[in-house]
């Protein structure tokens, strides 16, 4: 009974050590070395020194404020839009579906399957500037005559709402499918109007969905450079752009990982506030 | 009941039944054109695969040609790419699967100190942006001198596709009925037999979908790998360097491969899930 005992607890600890371990060596102790990198000073030729240098921090957020707010702004109107767009979706899949259901997310996924920069050089292809979408705009005027869509800032919007959409779609379908419909006719029966209903019951019901979608959509959009590269031209450069250019073509590793950490913190602080508002068990999908 | 209700306001109704009409027809209308805007982009990735450019962009429509799928390695790197794509997806998503279960199996299955904080370590790498995963991968690299090639970019896709194995797995566990394990020791099975004979048949198809997605993600990562690619060129990262110089035609036919496969073996297993759940109605 002992030995069972003993044994029942050291399982659990076997059982994480190989994954656990990894994720410390690999996930964790590099953030810990990025953080260290983020104080240095000096350059690739000469070496890099430990010396608590803040004034990366500062400098980054100086001379590349334009970039960060810009990252936070086109993801938010990206995560905006996908949730606009793609709620009236998953809700008509969840309560109209039907036996159809399992077929249609797929086709919500189907993206996926496409490679990320192939389906984004896609978006290239349809914005290009003798592509059907511009001719068409241009002969509405709703674009001058030497007016384009590649290269603005619209492009690169519609680029991350695009490639983000099916992150919000997915937690939104789940939520409004867990919805017990008998709630909607109780509603009904207590005289509320169709709209009332989805107000009242429907929407908060699906709370849980929106604030996973926003968080899956957000996160991974404020960090993207690809759009802004393919799509955009450099006024449309977000701070994952700089970053990159940064560590890979000037190696100025100091200045790159202070701005990852500052990319990093402002999303941290976002999850936190998150967190808070809707309960940790919740947020990492570890209810029940 | 609801008869009667009809009787005693014979207005009310036909303008709410004009109302769910119209906004069931609405609804319906607007999600066919969600998923057309969804599937525009595949569509223009296979057709541009039959496109025959002349110069070489591979942007507006010029003629209906094989010769793109016949020499679909006629571009110089691109079989090279796919074969280390594939055998860094094939490993990595091994290996992440197999850790990955284990802490799953670990986070249902126990009580113990420090799985609240497990739970935070699994979930942290699924919320930083891949840019941070990339480069805080990237100094560790530096710093300890480590030569970056194929085994940088196993690590980094073994990394980063723990934490979806774990959420795969674990989302079938939860539901899972631990009478069978009970009644497998009460029947003298040990802990491993029970495991083996009970628990694994009952969790392969959460393994199966894990290596899958484990698979479809590592195939598809460009982010991460570019940071921790050295001189090695996967399929990503092949793309991204035709496309500075007009990606070839050769992308979309690898492209559409990758999509049919994919979109294959999900339609398999939609279509072996329903058949299931009709079994079981």
């Amino acid at each position: 009974m002992g030995f069972f005992h003993r044994h029942r607890n050291t399982t659990p600890y076997l059982l994480l050590a190989p994954g656990v371990l990894f994720l410390a060596v690999f996930f964790l102790v590099p953030l810990g070395f990025l953080a260290y990198q983020s104080l240095q000073s000096g350059n690739f030729d000469v070496g890099f020194s430990f010396t608590w240098a803040w004034s990366n921090y500062w400098d980054a957020l100086r001379d590349y404020r334009a970039q960060f707010v810009r990252s936070l702004e086109y993801a938010g109107i990206a995560t905006l839009l996908c949730l606009v767009i793609s709620y009236p979706v998953a809700y008509w899949i969840a309560f109209r579906g039907g036996r159809w259901k399992n077929l249609l997310l797929l086709f919500i996924v189907a993206p996926f399957f496409v490679t990320y920069l192939i389906r984004t050089l896609a978006w290239e292809t349809i914005l290009s500037d003798n592509g059907f979408v511009v001719n068409t705009l241009q002969s509405l005027h709703v674009l001058g005559p030497s007016g384009r869509l590649l290269a603005t800032s619209t492009a690169v919007v519609a680029g991350i709402t695009y490639n983000f959409l099916p992150f919000m779609a997915l937690p939104l379908y789940v939520s409004l499918e867990q919805i017990d419909g008998r709630m909607l006719e109780a509603a009904e029966d207590l005289y509320a109007s169709k709209l009332h209903a989805f107000l009242r019951v429907t929407l908060p019901l699906s709370l849980p969905g929106v604030v996973a979608g926003t968080l899956l959509t957000f996160i991974p959009a404020a960090g993207d450079f690809i759009n802004a590269q393919l799509l955009g031209a450099t006024d449309n450069h977000m701070i994952g752009n700089v970053i990159q250019s940064k560590f890979l073509e000037q190696t100025d590793y100091p200045a790159a990982a202070a701005m990852s950490f500052i990319l990093m913190a402002g999303i941290l602080v976002a999850v936190l506030l998150y967190a808070r508002a809707v309960g940790t068990e919740q947020l990492t999908g570890t209810a029940t | 009941m609801s008869a009667v209700a009809v009787e005693s306001r014979p207005r009310r109704h036909v303008l709410a039944g004009a109302w769910a009409f119209v906004r069931r027809h609405i609804l319906t209308v607007y999600s066919v054109l969600f998923f057309v805007y969804l599937l525009l982009p595949i569509a223009v990735v296979v057709v541009f695969s039959f496109n025959h450019p002349t110069g070489k962009f591979n942007y507006t429509w010029q003629g209906f040609t094989w010769d793109n799928w016949r020499y679909w390695d006629g571009v110089p790197g691109i079989r090279s790419s796919i074969v280390l794509s594939l055998e860094i997806a094939l490993v990595a998503s091994l290996i992440a699967t197999a850790l990955g279960t284990m802490i799953a199996l670990a986070l249902v299955r126990y009580g113990f100190r420090g799985r609240a904080t497990t739970n935070i370590l699994i979930f942290l790498p699924l919320s930083t942006p891949e840019i941070v995963l990339g480069a805080s991968l990237l100094t560790l690299f530096l710093n300890l001198n480590v030569i970056f090639g194929f085994w940088t970019i196993l690590i980094a896709h073994i990394m980063f596709c723990i934490s979806f194995a774990v959420v795969t797995v674990k989302a079938r566990l939860v539901g899972f009925d631990r009478h069978l394990e009970e009644a497998a020791m009460d029947l003298g099975a040990n802990e491993w037999t029970t495991f083996r004979k009970v628990t694994l048949p009952l969790i392969a198809p959460a393994i199966l979908a894990a290596l899958l997605l484990c698979f479809a993600i590592s195939i598809d990562d460009f982010v991460v790998t570019y940071f921790n690619s050295g001189s090695e060129v996967t399929f990503p990262l092949f793309v991204w360097g035709a496309a500075r110089i007009g990606a070839p035609p050769q992308v979309n036919v690898i492209g559409t491969a990758i999509f049919v496969v994919a979109l294959t073996a999900m339609l398999a297993n939609v279509l072996i899930q329903t058949r299931r759940s009709k079994g079981a109605a």
